[in-house]
């Protein structure tokens, strides 16, 4: 499998969607307005537990404009959706277990009509009690939300164990135990779940639409709608964002049964900002509970830990999620004995699901948390402490594993340790303005790549040479904004010597691309690009040995490959490739390669509750480091400097890896210090980017990204995914910069500016004299 | 009722609802589809448009308030055949991931551009404020806002 990887980091590669998007000309599902619109909307009562009595739908039906409202007895399938259980019902009939759940479908001639009519849309509701948080859900006796299942409340529950944790805990010279909290994160994307279907003639159902799975959002459909999976299309164009919130269905299958309904015209469905906040995912809010064993001279020996996520009224990826953070929840370190307990629990809240970072930013804060006590418990250098303790390449990790992938968190955290905001951060320190606590803090995390043990992570690349002589890529893994797209773009025009130009891209098209996964676990690049390399190398190969027929030469080492030709530099005669593409049949100017991942060769005999997913072979590491001011008056929290240190092995591209750092360190400042989705027995409190606060301008700092030199031989070019491990850290990084100031380790994200005064206020520190 | 105004260049004479809404008007209607809808309460900046230079959010604004007035997208400033400068500026420094908030961006930053030749980081920040990107963590946007800055300036 190692291939051959060049020498150096490629020069930029300019994305190949960058002018277009920045023009305003490049078209999301958002921009489709086809003629002949019908308008779909579905009416959300709003209540968190309730039986369903009745719809009331009469008045609504008589309003002008409306052309029908549909209830859950219009389904023609099973009803539910959902991605490992299917359990979300596409409108509910029985019963409502979140206020986000729809019970009405409403098709309108115009969007004045449809919103005109979800206001008479009323519905007879039997208040349940709910349950809302994880706690009361796993009480005896607590309403069940779902019914008949053996395991009441819990989705699932999972013990990761190696050597004797309790025994060895018991005879640490150290221990500490630490409780974290962590809110539920909504992703902000700036697009809101939307899309366009038609059920045509034919009775192909086409759907064009912001996902990030449209191989799966077939059969999730399909299912739900009794229809065949082979009679549905789904496009997916360059998405607004997504971040993991269009990971399974939003408005497709809701689309899907508007389409039916209005056979020959096209459907839109666009939820709003509130709307999304209501009915869309959500990252998980979690409880950790650590307690971890040391030696005196900082070496970790054991971890246990219960780690508890509310995965809302539907399952969606709880378990999954709930995976990945335990997978994660003893850090990048070499710890012997470990027993690790998640459960994922439901409950009558907005349903959670994948977000950047699944599962891992909320296990990072608990980790680094106890990290950090650990370094300040023992008066130890907190970098020092890790690097004692930090994974390196062959050592077996916490869920058992052995790292014979690339494992570069020492020369992250080296790179840290040497820099001047590192050194010089006492002197920072000392320097603080009137009023103003400074503090500095650090964070070692990681990140899985992959689906992991049990669902093969496959891609399949398409390739075609044009009539013109140019290539087109048939991307089969959506591109939200990560550039996957313009990587696929690059690795095709670099491999086969082509300009940039001369590569042109198909956004996913289920009818014309090859099944390959959802767009997301940090695997767009390296699975796909792993495939679309290897038809590369069918595609020289062919283009070659057509050549030679042409240019009547026996040997193809003969021929190279330049662009825009096939040339023989010894006689310097040479072929257009557009005079091949005239040449050859269709059939024959195209390529197709797969690739799998590879899974942990002789996985641990633990974690035996997760069906799929379990363990991962692969990590990207990072170390940050963040310099913050408190102001002693407001509490608020200025992130000064941050730096990012990165192990995603070989760089393909400089702009596009630390745009993945930047963002991922943005969303997860965002995550530290303002995001929390309010709510008040299951109903959502801020559901307006005026109450649910992103980051803006003004509130992040310049980020400097660091990529450390490596290389994972399977990679495509030797490189990693390192689209999520950005999230993990800020967190984690923020707490203990805080911590640095109070002496007291938050308990609680996200560090707002009232946390922060409490934490100030509790133990008061005299002011060092100037 | 009938409302002119001046699009991108192009005069316009239309008759439009009186609660339609600019952006819907200029998405819709008019397909000038740069201007995006991400929260439609003046929030998050991605349907930004200059009227007459000034920075203006289409969904906080009735179409008929664009009478008689000089409105101008994204689009309006260049395209992929003869971009403006912050078009270029904004792909080559890699301002752009998802690129739902970059026309807005984009025409923010324009008009920050339009009347101060030479802004500080700190004033492209603060111009930016209300324009919410969820991808970049704005450390490329600001860069290839003073990146377009010079080369406006004559000094690429």
């Amino acid at each position: 499998m190692p291939q051959s990887i060049p020498p150096r980091p490629s020069p930029p590669h300019p994305r190949a969607d960058g002018l277009a998007k920045a023009c305003g000309t490049e078209r999301y599902a958002a921009d489709l307005y086809p003629p002949g619109l019908v308008w779909a909307g579905a009416f959300r009562p709003g209540v968190a537990h309730a039986r369903v009595r009745a719809v009331h739908t009469d008045r609504a039906q008589a309003v002008p404009g409306v052309i029908r409202v549909l209830t859950a007895k219009d389904v023609p399938g099973t009803n539910l959706q959902g991605i490992v259980h299917k359990d979300q019902p596409v409108l509910c009939e029985d019963k409502v277990r979140h206020a986000g759940d729809p019970v009405a479908l409403v098709l309108a001639e115009s969007r004045e009509a449809l919103v005109r009519v979800l206001g008479l849309i009323t519905a007879d509701l039997e208040p349940l009690p709910g349950v809302f948080t994880p706690e009361e859900a796993l009480k005896p006796g607590a309403p069940l939300i779902h019914d008949g299942r053996p395991q009441g409340n819990i989705l699932l529950r999972a013990v990761i164990a190696k050597g004797r944790a309790a025994q060895a805990l018991r005879r640490c010279p150290v221990r500490l135990t630490g409780v974290f909290h962590l809110p539920m994160q909504d992703h902000g994307f700036l697009e809101t779940q939307n899309g366009v279907a038609l059920l045509t003639p034919d009775g192909v159902l086409e759907m064009d639409v912001s996902t990030q799975a449209p191989f799966r959002d077939r059969f999730e459909i399909g299912h739900a709608l009794g229809l065949s999976p082979w009679n549905i299309r789904i496009r997916a164009p360059y998405l607004g964002g997504a971040f993991g919130g269009k990971d399974g269905a939003t408005v497709q299958c809701l689309l899907g049964l508007a389409a039916m309904n209005v056979p020959g015209r096209p459907v839109k469905m666009v939820w709003d900002r509130e709307e999304c906040f209501l009915a869309g995912y959500k990252r998980h809010p979690a409880t950790l509970r650590y307690t971890l064993g040391a030696e005196a001279d900082g070496r970790l020996t054991a971890l246990r830990c219960r780690l508890v996520y509310d995965t809302g009224a539907y399952a969606h990826l709880g378990g999954e999620v709930m995976e990945l953070g335990l997978e994660h929840a003893a850090g990048p370190y070499r710890i012997e004995h470990v027993r690790l307990e998640g459960l994922a629990v439901y409950t009558n809240n907005p349903v959670a699901g994948a977000m950047r970072g699944f599962g891992v930013a909320q296990a990072s804060f608990g980790f680094e948390g106890m990290m950090d006590a650990l370094a300040r418990r023992l008066d130890m250098d907190p970098l020092e402490l890790r690097l004692k303790n930090a994974l390196r390449p062959g050592d077996v990790n916490p869920a058992g594993v052995r790292l014979t992938s690339s494992v570069g968190l020492v020369e992250c955290l080296e790179t840290v340790r040497t820099h001047p905001l590192w050194t010089g951060r006492r002197q920072w320190e000392a320097q603080a303005p009137p009023l103003t606590r400074r503090g500095v803090g650090l964070a070692a995390v990681f990140n899985a790549m992959g689906y992991g043990r049990g669902l093969p992570d496959m891609a399949v690349a398409k390739l075609e040479l044009l009539e013109d002589g140019r290539f087109r890529v048939y991307s089969s893994v959506a591109d939200m904004g990560q550039g996957n797209a313009s990587a696929y773009a690059q690795l095709v025009a670099q491999d086969l010597n082509q300009d940039a130009g001369a590569v042109e891209l198909l956004q996913p098209d289920t009818e014309r691309c090859h099944p390959s996964g959802s767009s997301s676990a940090g695997r767009t690049t390296y699975s796909f690009g792993n495939a679309l390399l290897k038809a590369c190398t069918a595609m020289r190969v062919k283009l070659l040995s057509r050549a030679a027929m042409v240019l009547m030469r026996d040997e193809l080492t003969s021929l190279e490959l330049a662009p825009g030709r096939v040339v023989h530099p010894a006689s310097g005669r040479s072929l257009a490739l557009a005079d091949l593409g005239r040449l050859l049949s269709r059939d024959d100017r195209v390529c197709v390669a797969e690739f799998l991942m590879p899974v942990a060769q002789d996985p641990p005999k633990t974690g035996t509750a997760f069906p799929i997913g379990f363990p991962h072979l692969f990590f990207s590491y990072a170390a940050h480091l963040a310099r913050v001011e408190v102001d002693e008056l407001t509490g608020r929290i200025r992130v000064a400097d941050y730096l990012a240190a990165t192990d995603g092995g070989r760089v393909l591209d400089p702009q596009r890896f630390h745009q993945q750092i930047e963002g991922g360190v943005a969303q997860g400042l965002g995550y530290a210090l303002m995001e929390e989705v309010a709510l008040d027995q299951g109903r959502i409190l801020s559901d307006t980017l005026s109450t649910y606060l992103l980051p803006t301008s003004l509130d992040l700092p310049d980020t400097l990204s660091l990529a450390v030199d490596g290389c994972e031989d399977t990679g495509p070019r030797g490189l990693k995914g390192v689209g999520e491990v950005g999230m993990n850290g800020p967190l984690p990084c923020l707490a203990a910069a805080l911590a640095s100031i109070t002496g007291q380790r938050p308990d609680r994200a996200p560090l707002t500016p009232e946390r922060v005064l409490r934490a100030l206020n509790r133990k008061p520190r005299l002011r060092k004299q100037a | 009722m009938t409302i002119r105004f001046v699009l991108n260049g192009r005069e316009m004479c239309l008759d439009v609802a009186p609660d339609r809404r600019a952006v819907v008007l200029l998405r819709e209607d008019l397909a000038v589809l740069g201007p995006k809808e991400g929260c439609g309460s003046g929030e998050c900046g991605a349907c930004s448009v200059l009227v007459d230079g000034e920075h203006r959010l289409s969904c906080l604004m009735l179409a008929a308030q664009l009478d008689g007035r000089e409105v101008l997208t994204s689009e309006g400033l260049g395209d992929t055949e003869t971009p403006h400068p912050l078009h270029q500026a904004f792909a080559a420094h890699g301002a752009v991931q998802c690129g739902f908030c970059s026309p807005g961006m984009v025409v923010a930053a324009a008009g920050l551009l339009g009347k101060k030749a030479r802004p500080s980081r700190e004033e492209v920040r603060r111009v930016l404020s209300g324009n919410l990107c969820r991808c970049t963590g704005y450390v490329k946007i600001v860069d290839a806002v003073l990146a377009a800055a010079r080369v406006l300036r004559g000094r690429p």
